[in-house]
């Protein structure tokens, strides 16, 4: 999964954004250390300030822990993660909802679309 | 902190009467890598070789690390002009030879290994080089300089999209974490994701200083369109 940052939004939350997805997708493992900032900055090509302004913004929000001589690791709390997970997934079934809900569809009518869709892709997979 | 630079009340017009920087003031704290945007001919070379001690003001001052430009300074700054000042009979063992001798914060080793992992050989003459490749030789000698401050002007210019992001990531990985960087570009796009500030000038003044996500935020919009929406023509 590479660095996608676009210039229209704010990198720094951008970056905070995908770490979280990074964290809850288990590419950076519950009480990992995470690579420094450094590191990070330069493998998605940004500056080292924004990179530390967005993990500044994990810690406070408990996802990461800085240890003063060792470094920065991912939060050991299994549970953290999961309701970040959650969260992530609320968010996105509220877009969805959003703009299919634009579309003229109801939630119900919505759920079956997905059901629907579902059952139409495990065909296509069984088929393969 | 000290700011690394600062200008106060600083003007410069070059003989024959044009105005080049019109009563410039602002400071730039270290530790961060600063773009100086804006149109062609609005000044940011002359603010460059202002910093660098090539220029004298016509009034106001220039300080660099509480200094006025000369021999300590050059010591702490390192200098990428926009046209080269190399002789291209040098090798770039030559040059390399050249830069220690003149700078004490000259790293050669490093400057080896950027070079070895451009396959750019020690035996080749500037002369006979491409220009991409002219440009990143350059650019290697000068971020090989552990120095305070490195200005830059128009690194990018002559070169192709995958050299470009060649030279940022040089850039990114070869600054410590007190050192500044100025780098001046009117290619806002390619550079603006490894800056964090700044300075717009137009006109020879400072028509802004801030944070690039700042902008982001406020404008919700790209630094890039940004700048095209304040110097729209």
């Amino acid at each position: 999964m590479a660095w996608e940052l676009s210039a229209q939004r704010p990198i720094w939350s951008q970056l905070v954004e995908q770490i979280q997805l990074r964290i809850v997708t288990g590419r950076y493992p519950a009480g990992s250390r995470l690579p420094s900032v450094r590191e990070l900055a330069a493998d998605a090509s940004v500056n080292p300030n924004t990179m530390q302004r967005a993990l500044s913004q994990l810690e406070a929000d408990g996802l990461v822990c800085s240890q003063r001589t060792s470094g920065r690791f991912v939060t050991e709390q299994e549970e953290t993660i999961m309701e970040l997970k959650k969260t992530l997934a609320k968010n996105l079934v509220r877009d969805f909802l959003t703009r299919i809900e634009a579309l003229g569809y109801t939630a119900k009518e919505a759920a079956q679309l997905l059901e629907a869709e579902d059952a139409a892709q495990f065909r296509t997979k069984e088929d393969a | 902190m000290e700011p690394i630079f600062q200008c106060k009340n600083l003007s410069k017009v070059y003989p024959g009467g044009r105005q080049a920087l019109a009563n410039v003031t602002l400071s730039v704290e270290p530790g961060h890598i600063v773009g100086l945007l804006g149109p062609n001919g609005s000044g940011k070379s002359t603010l460059i070789k202002l910093l660098s001690g090539l220029l004298t003001p016509s009034s106001g001052e220039v300080r660099v690390a509480g200094m006025v430009p000369g021999v300590q300074t050059k010591a702490l700054v390192s200098y990428l002009p926009e046209r080269s000042y190399l002789n291209d009979w040098m090798t770039v063992r030559d040059l390399l030879s050249f830069f220690e001798d003149f700078y004490a914060d000259f790293d050669k080793a490093k400057a080896y290994d950027m070079l070895q992992r451009l396959q750019i050989l020690s035996d080749e003459r500037l002369r006979t080089m491409s220009k991409g490749t002219k440009e990143k030789v350059q650019l290697i000698l000068v971020m090989a300089r552990n120095a305070r401050l490195y200005l830059l002007d128009e690194p990018i210019g002559g070169v192709d999209p995958a050299a470009r992001d060649y030279i940022l990531q040089t850039i990114l990985q070869n600054y410590s974490e007190n050192a500044t960087v100025l780098l001046s570009t009117h290619l806002i796009a390619d550079v603006e994701s490894v800056l964090d500030e700044v300075l717009f000038i137009s006109h020879g003044g400072i028509a802004l200083q801030a944070n690039v996500d700042e902008i982001r935020e406020q404008k919700g919009e790209s630094v890039d369109a940004f700048f095209r929406e304040v110097f729209k023509c």
